[in-house]
C-alpha cells in the first residue's frame, strides 16, 4: 500500500472540502482498503467519514425508510423497524458477504461504488430511492451510470438512502460461492404506483427489467415470467457463470421472488 | 493412573493460539532489519533479454538488489525434486534447473527473478517498481492436455516430459479385460487446487558475522530437511552453520514441505548484505507461487464380470508438474498415486501408467492427501459407473469386491496389515441410515429438489517411511523420524521430536504418549520442535506420518528411559534389577513393595554419588544423566481405511447443490486422542468437500492464473457444510507399538469421490467434471430433461 495524507472530517462540509480527484472517503473501507492493498488504487487523501454522526441511522415512517450513508450493514440487516416495515432490505443486508464485510461495510458505500454485483443498487431501484447528498437529491434511477460509475461528483457525499415502503416486495440472489457476491440478485417489489424489477450482477450496471415488470403488472404471478423472453446479450460472463446462465437465473430469480412477494 | 491415549484432552496449544499469542514467523522481528520483495515474473514465459536495477538502487532506502546472476556467480544451487523416478523404458527422469533467482528464462507467472532490500517495506516495494525487465515473451504452454504435443519448454526435455512411467503388468492386465463380460470406462479430470495456508509463507532471517551462523526462520513442515537441502543442494552455508527454525505455523497443507527461493535467497543473501532479513509473501503471493496440487487427467478402465466381480483395472494419467519438479513433485503423482489405484478391492491384474508433464504454471507438489486422492477419486467413480451400468446397488458391489482376509496383498504394491473393510461399510451404512434414503428422496422431490446419495470406501498408505522402501523407490533420503526424551533433574519432561506440528496439535497428542510411557503427568512433559537447534534430526510432518512414526520413536525413546531407570531404581533399592517392575511412574520392588518414582530415579541419575542424604551411586558402567533417543523406522507404511457416505440436494433450477448430510466412519488404529482426530477428520472432510464443489484453480491460456484472490477461488466456507455425523472402527496397526495408522488425510481422500458420486447419483448418473459447481450442474439438469422429453 502506498502511503497517504489519513484526516478524520468532522463534519460533512470538512469532508467534502478535503476530497479531491486523489482522494477516497473511508466509510467500511471494504472496497477501498483491498483495493489500495492490491496495487489497484492509490490516494492521496483519505478522509474517514465515520465519525460524522448525522451520517448514520435508521429512521422508518409509514412511507419510507431512510438509512444514513454510513449504516453498516449488520445495522440494517438486525434493525427491529427495517424488519417489520421491509423485511426485504433487512435481508438483503443479511445475505451481503459474510460477517466481517457485513459488520463494517456501508450502504453508502456500497451504492458509491456501484459494483455491478453488488446487492443495494438493486433495492435503489426497485424502492424508487432517493438518494440525499450534501448538495442535492437524486432519484436512485439516474444516479447509478455503469460499471463502478455514478453520477456523484468527487467532493460530493451521500448523507442518506430514502426508500419507499412498496405493497410488496422481496430480494433473491444466487450468490458467487466465492465473494458471496450476487451473480444474479433480483429485487421485485409492487408499488401503488408500479412495479419494479431491479435486477443486479447481471450486466455491467444494476437495471430496471422493464419486460419482466410488464410481464408482473398483467399478472403478478411467477409464471408471467416463463413467457418473457430474457437476452444473453449484453449479460456478464466470467468464471463462475457464462452470460446464457446468467440470462436464465434472471429468470429463475425473479420467479423466486415474485413467489417469496 | 488411567492412560491418556484414548482420552479427549484438550489441546495445550489452544490456550497461545486462542489468546493471540502464538509466534509466526511474521512475528519475529529482528534488529536492523531489512524487508525483502521479490520482482516476479508477470509472464508464464519469457526470456529474461535484460535486468536494469539502476534507477531502483537509487531509491530511498534501498540496501541491495540482487538478481540470477548473482547467484550464479555465487554458485548457489537450486530447487530441487526430492524423488528420482525412472521412466517404464528404465530411462531416468528429465528434471529442469530451478535457481531460486531465474537468470535467463521465466517459467511461470511469479518465478522470481530478482530481490530488493530496503529499510523499509514501503521502500522495498516502491524500489522494485523501478527495477525495469525487460523480457522477450514466448508462447506459454498451459494446457494438459496438449502440454505433449507443445513447444518445449526447457531445453533438452523433449515433449515437455519428465518421465513416463508405469506401475504393473500390461499383459496381465491385457488378459483379464479379454475375460471381462464388461469394460466400464472413464473420462477424469481432477482440478488444481491451490492449498491456501491460513499463514502465508515467510521467513526472517539472522547473520551472526561473529560465529558465521545463518539463522533462518521459516514456515516450513520439516525444518530440519530445508536445512539439509539449503545446505547440500543450495550450498548456502555448511549445515553446522545453519539453524532453520520453523516456530509456530498456520497450516501447511503439503505446500510448506518444500524448500522454496525465498529461503534460499534470504538466508544466501543475508551473510552477503550483512544484515537480517524480513520476508513474508501476501496473499497473491501465495496464489502464485505456493505449490499447488492434483491437476491430473485420468483415463481408466475397470474390467467387470456381469455379476460385478472386478477382473482388472488400468489407469492412464497424465500429470502436471508445473514448471519446475520440486520436493515430493515427482512422487505424488508415482509411488503416492499408482499403488492405490486399485482401492480396497481384489484386483486381480492392474496397472497404472503416468505421464508427467511441465506446464508454464505454478509447480505442483503434495497437497492434503498428494496422489491418494487423486487415485481413489478415479477407482471410486469408476466402481460407482460400474454399478450404474451393471445395475447394482453400490454398496453391494463394493462388498463383493473387498478383501475378507488380512494382511492382504493389495495389487500392486502394499502389503496391508490389518483392516476391515466390510465391518467400516456396514458401520456407514448404518450411521447413515442409508437404506432410508428413498424415503428422503421422494421428500426432496416433493419439494421440486434432487436428491442423490454417494458411497466411497477407500484405503491408503501412509505413515510415510519406510527407509528401505522409499529409497528403493526412488526418494533421496531416508524416511525415519527421531525423538529424544529429557528428563530434567527436577523430574518434567522435555520430549523433542523431528516430525512438526503445523496444526496437527504434536503438542498435546505426543504428550499424552510419553505421560502414558512414563508415568508423568502431561502438565510436567513438554513438546519440543520446530527447530534444527533443538532436538536431533527429523523428517517432519506430512504423509500423516507424525504419529505412526514420529510419535512411536517418542515411545521407544521413553522405553529406553524406563529400561536405564530400572538400573538406577535397582541400585537405588538394593535390589537385583529382574526384581523392579515400572507401572504408573514408579518402580517397585515386587518382592518388598518398596518403590521410587521415576522423578527420584531421575534426580538421582544427576546425583551420581553418596553426599548427606543423597545416596544415589549409579550402576557399575552406566552414564550419569536421564535422556535418551530413538530413530524408528517402521516395517511397513500404515493403511487407514473408512467408508464414507453423504447425500445432496440439488436445486434444478439453479444447480445449486447442498451437501445435506456426511458420514464418515474410518479405521485409524488406535486413537490416541478423539477431540484432535475429529479435528483432522473435518478439516480434511473440509478441503475434500471443497474440491469436489467449490476449489478450482484456473489458468488462461497465456498462463496467467485468474483465480488468483478469493473474490475469484472459492474457499469452502463453515456454511457450505452440514453437521458431520462421525464415528470410527479399529483394526491396530501391526507396525507400530501403539497401533496407530494415521488419520490427517483421511478426510480429503474419501470427501472428493463421496460427494461427486452424490452428485452423479442425483442426476440419474450423468457425468460432471470436478468441480461441480451451480452452472455446470444445472446444464447437466437442462440435458437430463431434454433427453427425458426425447425419449417420451
Ligand atoms: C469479501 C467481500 C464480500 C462482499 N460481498 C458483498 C456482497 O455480497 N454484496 C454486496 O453488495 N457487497 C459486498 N461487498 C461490498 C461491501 O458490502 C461494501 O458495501 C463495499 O465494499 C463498500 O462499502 P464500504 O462502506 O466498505 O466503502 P468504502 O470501501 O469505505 O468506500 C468505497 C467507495 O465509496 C466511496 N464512499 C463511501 N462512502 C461514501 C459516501 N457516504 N458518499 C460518497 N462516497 C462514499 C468512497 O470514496 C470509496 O470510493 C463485499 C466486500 C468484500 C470485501
Amino acid at each position: 500500500m502506498k502511503t497517504f495524507n489519513y484526516h478524520s472530517a468532522k463534519d460533512v462540509k470538512e469532508a467534502s472540502k478535503l476530497a479531491s480527484s486523489s482522494s477516497a472517503f473511508l466509510a467500511g473501507g471494504m472496497t477501498t482498503i483491498p483495493s489500495m492493498k492490491l496495487g489497484l488504487a492509490s490516494y492521496k487523501d483519505i478522509i474517514n467519514i465515520k465519525n460524522i454522526k448525522k451520517l448514520s441511522g435508521i429512521k422508518v415512517t409509514s412511507k419510507n425508510v431512510t438509512i444514513g450513508a454510513t449504516t453498516k450493514h449488520v445495522e440494517v440487516a438486525n434493525s427491529k423497524e427495517i424488519k417489520k416495515a421491509l423485511p426485504s432490505l433487512a435481508s438483503l443486508a443479511e445475505g451481503i458477504g459474510d460477517p466481517q464485510v457485513r459488520n463494517r461495510g456501508t450502504i453508502g458505500g456500497s451504492i458509491a461504488n456501484n459494483d455491478p454485483a453488488a446487492d443495494y443498487p438493486s433495492a435503489c431501484i426497485a424502492l424508487n430511492a432517493i438518494i440525499h447528498t450534501n448538495n442535492r437529491k437524486i432519484d436512485a434511477e439516474n444516479f447509478f451510470r455503469g460499471m463502478f460509475e455514478t453520477c456523484l461528483k468527487k467532493t460530493e457525499i451521500i448523507e442518506a438512502i430514502e426508500f419507499e415502503i412498496p405493497q410488496k416486495s422481496s430480494y433473491q440472489k444466487l450468490p458467487n460461492p466465492a465473494s458471496r457476491y450476487a451473480v444474479v440478485g433480483v429485487y421485485v417489489a409492487k408499488h401503488k404506483t408500479g412495479i419494479n424489477v431491479a435486477v443486479t450482477g447481471a450486466k455491467a450496471c444494476v437495471y430496471n427489467d422493464k419486460d419482466l415488470a410488464g410481464a408482473l403488472k398483467k399478472d403478478f404471478s411467477s409464471s408471467a415470467i416463463d413467457k418473457v423472453k430474457i437476452l444473453s446479450s449484453g449479460m456478464n460472463s466470467d468464471i463462475h457463470a457464462s452470460a446464457d446462465y446468467r440470462a436464465n437465473m434472471v429468470k429463475v430469480f425473479a420467479k423466486k421472488a415474485v413467489d417469496a412477494c | 493412573m488411567a492412560s491418556l491415549v484414548g482420552s479427549r484432552v484438550e489441546r495445550k496449544e489452544d490456550k497461545r493460539f486462542l489468546t493471540g499469542k502464538g509466534r509466526y514467523t511474521s512475528d519475529i522481528n529482528i534488529v536492523n532489519q531489512t524487508y525483502a520483495i521479490f520482482i516476479r515474473s508477470p509472464h508464464a514465459r519469457a526470456k529474461i533479454k535484460k535486468i536494469d536495477t539502476s534507477k531502483a538502487s537509487k531509491a530511498p532506502g534501498v540496501v541491495d538488489i540482487l538478481t540470477g546472476e548473482h547467484i550464479a556467480k555465487d554458485k548457489i544451487g537450486g530447487l530441487i525434486a526430492g524423488w528420482a523416478i525412472r521412466s517404464e523404458d528404465g530411462s531416468e527422469m528429465k528434471c529442469p534447473a530451478n535457481p531460486p533467482l531465474a537468470k535467463d528464462n521465466v517459467n511461470f507467472v511469479g518465478d522470481p527473478i530478482a530481490v530488493v532490500f530496503a529499510e523499509t517495506l514501503d521502500e522495498a516495494k516502491a524500489a522494485a517498481e523501478l527495477v525495469k525487465v525487460d523480457y522477450k515473451i514466448l508462447k506459454a504452454v498451459t494446457s494438459l492436455a496438449d502440454t505433449m504435443k507443445s513447444e518445449t519448454i526447457h531445453e533438452g526435455i523433449d515433449k515437455n516430459m519428465c518421465y513416463d512411467w508405469l506401475l504393473g503388468d500390461r499383459q496381465k492386465v491385457k488378459e483379464a479385460f479379454d475375460k471381462a463380460d464388461k469394460i466400464i470406462k472413464l473420462d477424469i479430470t481432477n482440478n488444481r487446487l491451490i492449498p491456501n495456508a491460513m499463514e502465508p509463507r515467510a521467513c526472517v532471517v539472522d547473520y551472526n558475522t561473529a560465529s558465521e551462523e545463518i539463522t533462518c526462520y521459516t514456515t516450513s513442515q520439516n525444518p530440519h530437511l530445508s536445512r539439509l537441502i539449503m545446505s547440500a543442494f543450495g550450498g548456502v552455508t555448511p549445515e553446522n552453520k545453519l539453524r532453520v527454525v520453523a516456530p509456530d505455523v498456520g497450516g501447511g497443507f503439503g505446500s510448506k514441505i518444500n524448500l522454496y527461493n525465498e529461503e534460499i535467497v534470504c538466508s544466501w543473501a543475508a551473510k552477503k548484505i550483512e544484515r537480517p532479513i524480513k520476508w513474508v509473501a501476501e496473499r497473491t503471493e501465495s496464489f502464485l507461487t505456493d505449490t499447488h496440487g492434483r491437476d491430473h487427467i485420468t483415463h481408466a478402465e475397470l474390467a467387470v464380470t456381469n455379476d460385478g466381480k472386478f477382473l482388472g483395472f488400468k489407469n492412464e494419467t497424465i500429470a502436471n508438474l508445473g514448471a519446475y519438479a520440486r520436493v515430493f513433485g515427482t512422487v505424488t503423482p508415482t509411488y503416492l498415486f499408482g499403488p492405490c489405484a486399485t482401492g480396497v478391492y481384489v484386483m486381480p491384474a492392474a496397472y497404472t501408467n503416468v505421464k508427467a508433464v511441465y506446464t508454464n504454471t505454478a509447480p505442483v507438489d503434495a497437497y492434503r492427501g498428494a496422489g491418494r486422492p487423486e487415485a481413489t477419486y478415479t477407482i471410486e467413480r469408476i466402481v460407482d459407473k460400474a454399478a450404474i451400468e451393471l445395475g447394482m446397488d453400490p454398496i453391494e458391489i463394493r462388498m463383493k469386491n473387498f478383501p475378507t482376509e488380512f494382511p492382504f496383498k493389495q495389487t500392486l504394491v502394499h502389503q496391508v496389515d490389518s483392516g476391515d473393510y466390510v465391518g467400516g461399510l456396514n458401520k456407514a451404512k448404518e450411521m447413515s441410515d442409508y437404506d432410508g434414503f428413498a424415503t428422503r428422496k421422494k421428500e426432496s422431490e416433493s419439494k421440486g429438489k434432487l436428491r442423490g446419495i454417494g458411497v466411497t470406501t477407500y484405503f491408503e498408505a501412509c505413515g510415510i517411511a519406510p527407509s528401505p522402501v522409499v529409497m528403493m523407490l526412488g526418494c533421496g533420503v531416508g524416511l525415519w523420524e527421531s525423538a529424544e526424551v529429557r528428563f530434567n533433574p527436577t523430574g518434567q519432561v522435555t520430549v523433542y521430536t523431528g516430525s512438526h506440528s503445523h496444526g496437527q496439535s504434536h503438542e498435546t497428542t505426543f504428550a499424552q504418549i510419553a505421560a502414558d510411557e512414563l508415568g508423568v503427568p502431561i502438565e510436567n512433559i513438554d513438546v519440543v520442535h520446530g527447530d534444527t537447534d533443538k532436538g536431533t534430526f527429523g523428517m517432519g510432518t506430512y504423509g500423516s506420518r507424525s504419529l505412526a512414526v514420529g510419535g512411536i520413536a517418542i515411545v521407544n525413546a521413553c522405553k529406553k528411559i524406563v529400561t536405564k531407570g530400572k538400573k538406577i531404581a535397582a541400585k537405588m533399592l538394593e535390589a537385583s534389577e529382574e526384581d523392579v517392575e515400572f507401572k504408573d511412574g514408579e518402580f517397585v520392588v515386587s518382592k518388598s513393595n518398596k518403590k521410587k518414582t521415576i522423578g527420584e530415579v531421575a534426580f538421582a541419575s544427576y546425583l551420581p554419588g553418596v553426599r548427606d542424604e543423597v545416596k544415589s551411586p549409579l550402576p557399575e558402567g552406566e552414564e550419569p544423566g536421564l535422556v535418551e533417543s530413538s530413530f524408528f523406522d517402521p516395517a511397513n507404511f500404515s493403511f487407514p481405511a473408512g467408508s464414507h457416505i453423504c447425500e445432496v440436494e440439488i436445486d434444478p433450477e439453479t444447480g445449486e447443490v447442498k451437501l445435506d448430510k456426511y458420514t464418515a466412519v474410518d479405521d485409524f488404529g488406535t486413537i490416541v486422542n478423539p477431540l484432535i482426530v475429529e479435528g483432522q477428520v473435518h478439516g480434511g472432510l473440509a478441503q475434500g468437500i471443497g474440491q469436489a464443489l467449490y476449489e478450482n484453480a484456473q489458468y488462461d491460456q497465456t498462463g496467467q492464473l485468474i483465480t488468483a484472490s478469493y473474490m475469484d477461488y472459492t474457499m469452502p466456507r463453515a456454511d457450505n457444510f452440514p453437521e458431520f455425523n462421525i464415528g470410527y472402527t479399529c483394526t491396530k496397526a501391526t507396525t507400530n507399538p501403539l497401533g496407530v495408522k494415521g488419520c490427517g488425510e483421511a478426510g480429503t481422500i474419501a470427501a472428493t469421490p463421496t460427494v461427486m458420486n452424490a452428485v452423479i447419483n442425483a442426476l440419474g448418473g450423468r457425468e460432471i467434471s470436478l468441480p461441480a459447481t451451480a452452472e455446470k450442474v444445472w446444464k447437466a439438469c437442462k440435458e437430463n430433461k431434454k433427453s427425458k422429453a426425447e425419449a417420451a
